[in-house]
């Protein structure tokens, strides 16, 4: 006998159980009606909140009249942070005015060498003031990952209440989850050495978020 | 990693004189005990969460054959391969022959409590496999050969400045005092690990049946990088961390960085399901998952089913004035607090963790704050009693035990017995009311003093008020 059927062969002895359609029954019934938790009350203002809560977490967050003032914003950004004025962003983004900002931007996957990652996101969750990533031939995971500043360009529309409302938007749009589901709450962080948080661990060291209608 | 609970006693008085391990001690006392209250507030409903989190536990755990057979159906149906192993030894077993199927040389490898329990480095560095731990904190543990003394912060028990000691020595670089510093230096040393490792290897907080997914929750993103970058992917977790769907697992997400960390989120939280498509970009062309038992289904069906409902928060640790005092080494295994004096006995054996049941005050802080109401101190209870059977304690101890269930079942024995006692030690507690010493209780005397009873029983109090 391998170790799996021992190891379901010890469970089933302990719990004393037949395979049963029962159960199976059980099983499905509740992955159909996946029902939800007790959830936290929604908010008023779902943008107002998502701010509040992405800024709370140490995301930097501006707003844009609509799309095409997203690489002004970033160019000014980058400018008074002293941080590198080229980057890469995912191929839904690469038509956007980046040279008249004065912005080299080049619409490729991430690599080790690139400062500034720029992406758009799946959806974002006002709860925890939280970006929702899938993973995908036009949206690379390494974008938000590799670079040192991660930009995410969101439609303010596109902001949900909760995770549970995050996914029931994904199992609407996708047949599937893809490989990688990413929530991503500010930069990346690191409180081992004497439980200080310190901003900046082995992913961005700083995610800024410009809500900008689509 | 061997166990060495037995030596519990003696490891104690070594870390109570260890005054750098106090100073760290506290700082952990403050930051996650006060992160912890500054945070769980924010649920809008806690009791009714936690309730609904132990329901979750517990609707797997009772029928966990057929949710395990779930969560392998989805996860080989998008293309993830899961191995089951019976013990740690299998695990190192598996994830050798993983490595040797697929050429790897090197692995990445973010934190996982599991793999301590393998001792899978020591067993990959055997196979020829180097491996780079890439968490900060088991990474500094990894360079000085330790092992971690907490499950969610494991470098707790070292101060700042051992660790920029460390890091001159091993780095060769100028020697760095600042915390940022230090982290930057980690970074840009680790970096080209994650970009050359062939072999990601890491953990999982849940397993979700639903969808077949694997569940990380990270914040410095090393999880997310050595599951993004390298051709292969092996993730090793428990066989009771199955969850039913997605909107179950969000119910423990919100609790689980608010108990352990004091976070309302952690940095990343990534669902990994199935291996790179032929378009995409990144992710392992090869997921391995491996689910090991290790004991875990021997408490399945038992009364101490409900420790497996634990998802290693760390929380009743953090809030343990044993922890507290004596940090996580001193357990002697990978998991240490209450829920360790648990687990050790139950999957190692109790004879051979025989003071661990009995290395906690029952105060029962730790209950309180768990978040999936896991009645640990009940638990311990059952343990103490399992030993009792078993004929495990001292003959002292028995004695005791013995004597007083005699003497309590003869209530007029009883009353004066303690008549006289109290009398004696109110007399013998001198002016300032406290007993130096008790003859049979040295191991509790030299520690502190024991209060003087007041003269007169309680009964005889109560006497007295009832009669005025």
């Amino acid at each position: 006998m391998n170790a799996r059927d021992k190891i379901l062969g010890r469970i089933r002895t302990a719990q004393a159980r037949q395979t049963t359609g029962a159960h199976v029954e059980t099983i499905s019934s509740h992955l159909a009606r996946h029902p939800r938790g007790p959830l936290p009350p929604s908010p008023d203002d779902l943008v107002a909140c998502f701010r509040e809560r992405a800024i709370k977490l140490s995301s930097d967050v501006l707003e844009a009249k609509d799309r095409m003032e997203v690489p002004a914003l970033l160019a000014r950004y980058l400018d008074e942070s002293k941080l590198p004025m080229r980057g890469v962003c995912w191929p839904s983004l690469a038509e956007l005015p980046w040279n008249a900002a004065g912005l080299e931007m080049q619409s490729r996957p991430a690599t080790n060498q690139d400062m500034v990652g720029v992406t758009g996101a799946f959806c974002a969750i006002a709860e925890t003031g939280t970006l929702m990533m899938l993973s995908g031939a036009e949206t690379p995971a390494t974008t938000s990952l590799l670079p040192e500043t991660h930009v995410a360009v969101l439609d303010p529309c596109r902001i949900v209440a909760t995770m549970e409302d995050a996914w029931d938007l994904m199992r609407k749009e996708c047949k599937q989850p893809p490989r990688a589901v990413n929530f991503i709450s500010g930069p990346s962080r690191t409180a081992d050495i004497e439980q200080t948080v310190t901003l900046g661990a082995h992913g961005p060291y700083r995610v800024l978020l410009i809500l900008a209608p689509f | 990693m061997r166990n060495t609970s037995i030596n519990f006693k003696s490891q104690v008085t070594i870390k109570l004189a260890d005054v750098k391990l106090q100073g760290a001690l506290s700082r952990l006392q403050t930051r996650f005990v006060e992160g912890r209250s500054a945070v769980i507030g924010e649920i809008d409903d806690l009791p009714a969460t936690r309730t609904a989190a132990a329901a979750i536990r517990d609707r797997v755990l009772n029928d966990l054959e057929h949710w395990l057979l779930q969560f392998e159906q989805q996860a080989t149906a998008r293309g993830a391969i899961v191995h089951w192993a019976e013990t740690g030894e299998d695990v190192n077993r598996i994830v050798a022959e993983i490595a040797a199927q697929h050429g790897v040389k090197t692995a990445a490898k973010s934190k996982s409590m599991v793999s301590e329990e393998c001792g899978l480095n020591d067993a990959l560095e055997l196979a020829g496999v180097k491996v780079m731990e890439t968490d900060l904190g088991e990474y500094i543990l990894q360079l000085a050969h330790e092992a971690p003394s907490h499950i969610v912060a494991p470098v707790v028990h070292k101060n700042k400045e051992e660790i920029s000691d460390l890091f001159a020595e091993k780095h060769q670089l100028p020697r760095k005092t600042g915390i940022a510093e230090l982290c930057r230096e980690a970074r840009e040393v680790l970096r080209p690990a994650f970009l050359n490792a062939d072999m990601g290897i890491s953990g999982g907080n849940f397993l979700v049946a639903e969808t077949g997914s694997v569940l990380i929750v990270t914040n410095e993103g090393n999880g997310r990088l050595v599951t993004t970058l390298p051709r292969v992917h092996v993730a090793i977790t428990g066989i009771e961390k199955v969850v039913p769907t997605l909107d179950d697992v969000t119910t423990l997400v919100r609790l689980l960085p608010r108990s352990a960390t004091g976070q309302s989120i952690t940095n990343y939280v990534s669902v990994l399901t199935g291996n790179k498509n032929t378009e995409d970009h990144d992710g392992p062309e090869h997921f391995h998952i491996i689910l090991l038992d290790n004991g875990r289904s021997s408490l399945v069906g038992s009364e101490m089913q409900e420790m497996l409902r634990c998802i290693r928060c760390g929380a009743c640790m953090n809030h343990c004035p044993v922890y507290q005092n004596i940090g996580g080494h001193a357990y002697g295994w990978v998991y240490p607090g209450p829920m360790g004096s648990i687990l050790t006995p139950l999957l190692g054996g109790l004879e051979k963790s025989p003071d661990l049941p009995n290395a906690s005050t029952l105060c029962g802080a730790c209950a309180v704050v768990c978040p999936v109401k896991i009645p640990l101190p009940d638990l311990l209870r059952k343990l103490r009693e399992k030993q009792m059977e078993r004929g495990m304690k001292s003959r002292q101890e028995t004695f005791m035990l013995k004597a007083w269930a005699w003497l309590a079942l003869h209530p007029a024995i009883y009353a004066l017995t303690t008549k006289i006692g109290v009398r004696f030690m109110s007399v013998l507690g001198g002016r300032d009311k406290l007993l130096h010493s008790l003859p049979g209780a040295s191991g509790w005397t030299n520690g502190r003093d024991f209060p003087a009873p007041a003269g007169r029983t309680f009964r005889e109090l109560y006497q007295q008020g009832k009669r005025k």
